[in-house]
């Protein structure tokens, strides 16, 4: 729609009502982004001094220097976070684009079952089954690795990335699989040849919602499956400014900044192709 | 396609990998918590039952209060999300200039890590340097500092707002697209017939949302349960406790004191609670789904 449809077109007070609606609704939404942006800026003296004063006077962007004395590993634990990401999203899309495919296409005994007890593993966090997974891990021997991370990371991102990619095959005409089939494809090569490349679009979205839930939920694994340093993720690792005897705020919050600065980049990058994969979803037959 | 023998087990080949790993991490480690309810596993070698023991325990302990707790700390924070959500969606689904700009900014606390966002927010609650109490006092609406997450009642409803801020912008996203979803011929319809832009919302928006509102509801209520993070880094479940949900409750004896036995009873009543969640999610979208195609 270049033109503003009539319907669509407001008063002056509508206006103003929806932009005091939107204004405060984003005030909520980024005021803790703000006020950390504002402590990073802020010396030490200022942060802990009454009364309190929301401007920084005399700030300055000593913290995003300092941070990376006093915590020595800060960069080791971005590496880590990413890491532990990419090779979540990578084993997840392993396992879940063939399973996905199977469920959009195929029909058979127990597929209507199967996809449902795979949707209720959703249901269960990381934090209920985090005893048997304790024990698990260590049977395993991986306690104190980037594998005590990444192998329950993935289980517990399979399921919605099965039912968002499932949701993107079906839209797929069934046309080309026929026809691919009629020409005397095998199923393999049928997937791996047709299905997969329309299917790209949708892989990259599930990619990008696989990546976000790794980052956000390497909290609780890092912290009970974990304890060593070297392979400490941004979350965690985050901590170490809490050593001494306060809190380093104003490096934490430039540590936080600089933590996940990488990550909104890329997304604001994608995010075009994001809005666009999801539209474009609707294959027309 | 008829379905043949061989499709029948290509299409099995597909599964079997994701099967065999979601079942090796989640399905036996849901039994193992069962099995573990009824003994006294430690750090100790040996184990060996006890019977209902730990239920035992855990129902004489404060256990009930953590419950009735836990509802009402889900019940208000699903609640808020929902209204807030709701909000945000119909402001963002209005044709303003700078809306696609508007909808990016809602996504910064869903992308990033939670943790991060908690430790700012730890911030904002400090009593005595933080935003919040700061403001409060600049304003002249409070005499001394208040330290939000040092007194019980606060505290609950800090864990509560943090919760609702970082959940929110999936709410807000889900429900916009499904304001999207709705026909725009209904809303030139009722234009024509001369339906002002209130009664519009109120008879077509509102009514046609319904559907994904619940859906969304459920799905939250089912996350907010499972909530860990937010009450882990603000306050530990304190102060007394003020804040200790089940997942926080469990999650000290198991893992803090190491009493496996009596964190997995624990566990074991959560994923009861959360089984009743999951039935109930499955039946009301089936009606809906039902209702649609009717």
């Amino acid at each position: 729609m270049s033109q503003p449809a009539l319907i669509n077109r407001y008063r002056w007070y509508e206006l103003a009502g929806i932009y005091a609606g939107i204004f405060v609704f984003l005030t909520f939404i980024l005021a803790p982004f703000v006020e950390g942006f504002l402590v990073s800026l802020k010396p030490l003296s200022l942060l802990f001094s009454s009364p309190y004063r929301f401007w920084p006077e005399n700030g300055s962007f000593a913290a995003y220097r300092t941070m990376w004395v006093s915590v020595p590993g800060f960069a080791r634990y971005i590496f880590n976070s990413f890491f532990v990401s990419i090779i979540v999203t990578v084993v997840v899309l392993a396992l879940v684009v063939p399973a996905a495919y199977a469920f959009a296409r195929f029909r058979f005994r127990g597929s209507g079952p199967l996809l449902a007890a795979f949707l209720a593993v959703n249901m269960f966090s990381g934090a209920v089954l985090l005893i048997p997974l304790f024990r698990l891990m260590r049977s395993f021997g991986v306690l104190n690795t980037y594998f005590a991370m990444i192998v329950p990371g993935v289980a517990f991102l399979i399921p919605s990335a099965i039912w968002l990619l499932r949701t993107y095959m079906m839209r797929i005409p069934r046309e080309l699989d026929e026809a691919a089939f009629v020409d005397g494809a095998s199923h393999f090569y049928t997937l791996r040849r047709v299905i997969l490349p329309i299917a790209m679009p949708g892989i990259t979205v599930v990619a990008i919602t696989t990546f976000i839930g790794s980052y956000a939920q390497q909290f609780i694994f890092a912290l009970t499956f974990n304890s060593k340093t070297e392979y400490m993720p941004l979350p965690v690792g985050l901590f170490a400014y809490f050593g001494r005897q306060e809190v380093v705020w104003n490096e934490l919050m430039a540590a936080s900044f600089v933590g996940i600065a990488p990550a909104v980049i890329v997304i604001f990058f994608l995010q075009r192709y994001l809005v666009s994969g999801l539209t474009a979803g609707a294959v027309k037959q | 396609m008829s379905v043949r023998r061989s499709t029948v087990i290509f299409a099995w080949i597909l599964l079997l990998p994701a099967l065999l790993y979601v079942s090796l991490i989640v399905a036996y480690p849901l039994v193992d918590t069962f099995i573990l309810s009824f003994t006294d596993a430690s750090l100790k070698k040996t184990t060996k039952w006890v019977g209902t023991v730990n239920y035992d325990k855990i129902f004489n302990s404060t256990f009930a209060e953590v419950i009735v707790r836990t509802f009402v700390w889900t019940f208000f924070s699903v609640s808020i999300k929902m209204i807030i959500g709701t909000f945000g969606a119909v402001m963002l689904n209005a044709a303003v200039p700078g809306r696609a700009l508007f909808r990016v900014l809602t996504m910064p606390p869903w992308i990033v890590p939670m943790a991060i966002g908690i430790f700012m927010w730890g911030w904002m609650y400090n009593g005595q340097f933080g935003m919040i109490s700061g403001m409060l006092q600049n304003l002249g609406l409070v005499d001394g500092p208040v330290a939000f997450l040092a007194h019980g009642s606060t505290a609950f409803w800090a864990t509560i707002i943090t919760d609702v801020w970082i959940g929110v912008p999936l709410v807000t996203l889900y429900l916009l697209a499904s304001i999207q979803a709705i026909p725009q011929d209904l809303y030139e319809a009722a234009w024509t017939d001369g339906a002002g832009r209130f009664y519009r919302f109120r008879r077509i928006t509102l009514p046609l949302l319904v559907p994904a509102m619940i859906t969304m509801s459920m799905l939250s209520l089912i996350a907010t349960f499972n909530s860990f993070d937010i009450i882990w880094i603000l306050t530990q479940g304190g102060p007394n406790g003020d804040t200790t949900t089940m997942i926080i409750d469990t999650y000290r004896t198991a893992i803090g004191s190491k009493k496996y036995g009596e964190g997995a009873a624990r566990a074991v009543v959560i994923c009861i609670f959360l089984s009743i969640f999951c039935l109930l999610y499955f039946r009301v979208t089936h009606r809906l789904a039902s209702g649609e195609s009717r």
